[in-house]
């Protein structure tokens, strides 16, 4: 065995992925709403995916294939310690490339690559509930969500449209999941909401500190909030990719300099990099990656 | 006779996460028949499909309702109990997870625990076997998880099936979830599944 043979397999014990795997069942079974579930303490502070860790770890087998990334990129503290952790815990592939995952541990983003059937999307989330912050008692809005009472929400994006002329929520944007629960998509951008409906992936969304789980099953109907008269829409950018000219994807702004310089570049780190392996080039990609090494 | 403790999965930790990923996904993918991929052998009355369902989901945690069939035959209840702790309730609205070897072997859905409007979870999960999960009388079954429709055809169905199941997706988010064992193979029906006779 190897020098980690003190753990379990995927790091949690049997019991805890029963536990956890009969959430996960519960879940998929009544898409949208948030099964309670007993959260372990994981060998990473709250906040930085131990709810989707915990997922991960109930699911994953020694056959699966792992990718993890943090706000669209596989090379940030959080990606890379979340793969590492699953390299050594469970021994499992790892990989970038999002049409190879099994498994997709993501915080904040879906991959611009469309999901396929057999793939297993996993959010992290910070605060399942979206009445929170609209409704702070756990006892009020477990009521709202038995009685679909879900007025509250639509007033919060109403006040958005009476204060600034639109609905100015950017990011968890609240969804209703086949007509029935709203939903929290955990903090992605709206960019990225259209994504989550009909999806051929299967959904899952640990909330480790608020000990939460949920689901949305394939082909699953998943709707943004709106008004007739101020339907949803998306982000759109001005203009594409500075490395691989990509359009229609999410852009992050990359201050250059101290004079106002700057940059727009894909999120999706594995999308830029293999549009660029392609031969696409943006407006600052500069000379062919031979020529630049 | 004694039917013994021997059995059960030899590999629990591979084992398990291989049948929940058969479970998972099918109940993903309603009316698909997904494989598990090393079944546990069969112990007197509970087939291995039965066996590597009961060992995957249950332990100390899960009120286990076995029928009168499969807990009238010595041996399986200490088999239960052996390897996974439960307890055993008579009472069916007691039930996390409720097992049978066939459909005459099942009260009605309605008999078992539906979960409450604000905590659907709670309800009982089922696990029935059954005769086969294809070559039957087809139904038309629609829903999330399903693109479109899909069509079942399991043999040995409760009888009245598709009404009883028709008032459980009335009773949506509560009702009880199904999983329909046989062939080395599972089908589930999640309580979101809807029903219609036809062709």
């Amino acid at each position: 065995m190897t020098t980690t043979a003190q753990y379990n397999f995927a790091y949690l014990d049997e019991q805890t992925k029963r536990m956890i795997r009969r959430a996960i069942l519960k879940a998929i079974a009544i898409p949208g709403y948030q099964v309670p579930f007993s959260s372990r303490e994981m060998p990473m502070p709250y906040g930085w995916g131990t709810g989707g860790v915990q997922v991960t770890a109930s699911i994953i087998g020694p056959s699966d294939v792992l990718k993890v990334i943090d706000q669209g990129a596989d090379d940030t503290t959080n990606a890379v310690s979340i793969r590492a952790f699953f390299a050594k815990v469970a021994q499992v592939q790892t990989t970038t490339h999002t049409g190879e995952a099994t498994i997709i541990q993501t915080r904040h983003r879906i991959p611009e690559r469309v999901l396929g059937q057999g793939q297993i999307l996993v959010y992290q989330v910070p605060i399942p509930e979206p009445l929170r912050f609209l409704e702070p008692r756990e006892t009020e809005t477990r009521k709202m969500h038995a009685l679909e009472e879900y007025g509250l929400m639509h007033v919060k994006l109403y006040e958005d449209i009476a204060r600034h002329g639109r609905i100015a929520t950017t990011y968890a944007y609240p969804v209703k999941v086949e007509g029935r629960y709203v939903m929290d998509p955990s903090p992605t951008p709206k960019f990225d909401n259209p994504k989550m409906h009909m999806s051929e992936a299967l959904q899952l969304f640990g909330a480790g500190r608020e000990h939460r789980i949920y689901a949305v099953p394939p082909h699953t109907e998943v709707v943004s909030l709106d008004f007739e008269d101020h339907p949803f829409a998306i982000q759109h950018f001005e203009e594409p990719c500075a490395l691989c000219g990509a359009e229609q994807v999410y852009l992050d702004e990359v201050i250059l300099d101290d004079r106002g310089g700057h940059m727009y570049v894909c999120s999706d780190t594995d999308n830029c990099e293999s549009r660029r392996a392609e031969g696409h080039r943006g407006a600052l990609a500069g000379h062919a990656v031979e020529a630049a090494e | 006779m004694d039917i013994g403790l021997d059995g059960g999965f030899a590999e629990p930790v591979r084992q398990a996460q291989s049948s929940f990923r058969a479970i998972m996904d099918a109940l993903a993918n309603p009316g698909t028949i997904r494989k598990f991929a090393d079944l546990a052998p069969a112990h007197g009355p509970l087939t291995g499909e039965l066996v590597s369902t009961l060992l995957t989901l249950s332990d100390q945690d899960t009120s286990i309702w076995l029928s009168d069939e499969l807990r009238q035959t010595a041996g399986v209840e200490g088999f239960v109990a052996f390897h996974t702790g439960a307890p055993m309730v008579s009472e069916t609205g007691h039930a996390v997870l409720a097992f049978a070897g066939s459909a005459n072997e099942l009260p009605d859905f309605d008999a078992f625990n539906l979960g409450t409007q604000e905590y659907p979870d709670r309800s009982t999960t089922i696990v029935l076997g059954v005769t086969a999960l294809e070559g039957g009388d087809e139904l038309v079954i629609r829903g999330p998880g399903i693109r479109d429709h899909l069509n079942i055809s399991p043999i040995g169905l409760p009888e009245g099936f598709v009404a009883q199941w028709a008032a459980n997706r009335e009773l949506f988010p509560r009702g009880v979830d199904l999983l329909l064992v046989a062939d080395g193979a599972v089908l589930a029906l999640p309580r979101s599944t809807r029903i219609a006779e036809g062709h």
